[in-house]
């Protein structure tokens, strides 16, 4: 098996952990980690697509590696989006996890 | 041989480290994995010869991204209750492991039947290079190919940030972003940030400039030039500026905005929005770059600053 396959398996492996973590972990701030794990498989996927495509000289098709630059600033923009998102909710309701989630009881002013 | 010995224990290490950030019980811990994690991916960009991905995944996609999210992981530690979260039930945790075994699983069909030959563009990418007078196909394809998607990307980046803004309370509208940090100069953190800082000023600025040669690029000096100013705002040696400071509008909006100014001057000089006339493209090109890295830098740095806490009146 070669290398590019082994790391070919890698990110589907990151994929589906990702994927479980979104799925499993109740707290916000778990499935941003989780969502991230994703992204991570995601872009290791183009890469060993990229490496696949070297000719002409290159190591790499130069194109795919470019979409993952751009995917990882754009990751990061919506991952500090997110980490935003849960700490107002943190100040909010002093909850880490939204109370229709936690099961637990609604807030006083009767918002889900 | 010895390659592929390296390659298995990568990418059992990755694994194994990915399947921490699931299990590990505290959050702080399951942070430090994904730092960990995404440091060994940047090893792996190494060894898939994509050297600019490697910069980018161990500035931006390890560092910055652990840094916003070890310290987002304290806060809710500190002033959050223990997260009474209702745990998944049973056969919820052995139907999602199913479903995610089936998709790791057919991703990894995927990768096995990947049509051979490879299709690729990157004869085609260096076949153009000369026309863009730059000698790293990565920055071709960025900046020249590719520059409308570099263009809405940083787009993205802004309209994060404002989303990041819009976050905090009235009341403090346009004030300061994120707590005080008071500066200590007993504590070695200011000692820090004296020493590195003005280092880490000109590798951001080299790793910039050497990008339309070598690897390198505007999104992996700006990260850099950003965990600086981060660096100096930690250790409270410099304030972080309100975000309703109109020097800082016009650092935010100034790349962009010369980038779009540029694209339009393509339709007048080679007929095409971001299209570059032949003997000026290098020029425009860094001319693009140049005010581009210092927004960048400055969003980078805003978001993981966060939404403005802190009055203007004090």
């Amino acid at each position: 098996m070669s290398a590019v396959t082994l790391y070919g398996f890698c990110s589907a492996a990151l994929v589906g952990l990702g994927l479980y973590g979104l799925i499993v972990r109740p707290e916000p701030l778990r499935k941003v980690l989780a969502f991230n794990l994703i992204g991570g498989g995601v872009f290791l996927l183009l890469g060993v697509v990229a490496r696949r495509g070297a000719s002409a000289g290159l190591g790499g098709d130069p194109v795919p590696q470019a979409l993952v630059i751009t995917g990882l600033v754009v990751a990061f923009a919506s991952t500090a989006l997110a980490v935003a998102l849960v700490l107002r909710l943190l100040r909010d309701t002093g909850e880490t996890v939204p109370a229709s989630d936690a099961g637990g009881e609604a807030p006083a002013d009767g918002r889900k | 041989m010895d390659h592929l010995v390296f390659d298995i224990v990568l990418a059992a290490l990755i694994v194994g480290v990915a399947a921490w950030t699931n299990v590990a019980r505290d959050t702080l811990a399951a942070v430090i994995a994904f730092v960990a994690c995404g440091l060994l991916l940047a090893l792996v960009w190494v060894r898939l010869v994509a050297p600019d991905v490697a910069l980018t995944e161990a500035a931006l996609g390890s560092g910055l991204t652990g840094g916003l999210l070890l310290g987002a992981s304290l806060r809710v530690r500190r002033t959050g209750t223990p997260a009474a979260a209702e745990q998944p039930s049973t056969s919820l945790r052995v139907a999602a492991a199913g479903m995610c075994i089936a998709v790791t699983a057919g991703l990894a069909g995927i990768v096995l039947l990947l049509p051979e030959p490879a299709p690729t563009l990157a004869a085609s990418a260096l076949a153009n290079m000369a026309a863009t007078g730059l000698g790293n196909p990565v920055t071709a394809v960025l900046m020249a190919y590719r520059a409308i998607d570099t263009l809405l990307e940083v787009v993205v980046l802004l309209f994060a940030l404002l989303g990041v803004w819009s976050l905090a309370p009235d009341r403090v509208w346009g004030g300061f972003p994120g707590p005080r940090h008071r500066p200590d100069p007993d504590k070695p953190l200011a000692f820090v940030a004296q020493l590195l800082v003005p280092v880490g000023i000109l590798v951001g600025i080299h790793i910039f400039w050497i990008g339309s040669v070598a690897p390198g690029g505007e999104f992996q000096g700006a990260t850099i030039l950003a965990a600086m100013w981060i660096l100096t705002m930690l250790a409270g040696l410099v304030g972080a500026p309100a975000v309703s400071r109109r020097w800082l509008r016009f650092l935010l909006v100034g790349g962009p905005a010369v980038f779009v100014a540029i694209g339009l001057v393509g339709f007048a000089a080679a007929g095409a929005f971001l299209a570059y006339p032949k003997d000026y493209a290098k020029l425009m090109i860094l001319s693009i770059e140049v005010p581009l890295t210092l927004s960048i830098a400055g969003m980078l740095a805003l978001l993981v600053a966060g939404p403005p806490e802190r009055t203007l009146q004090r």
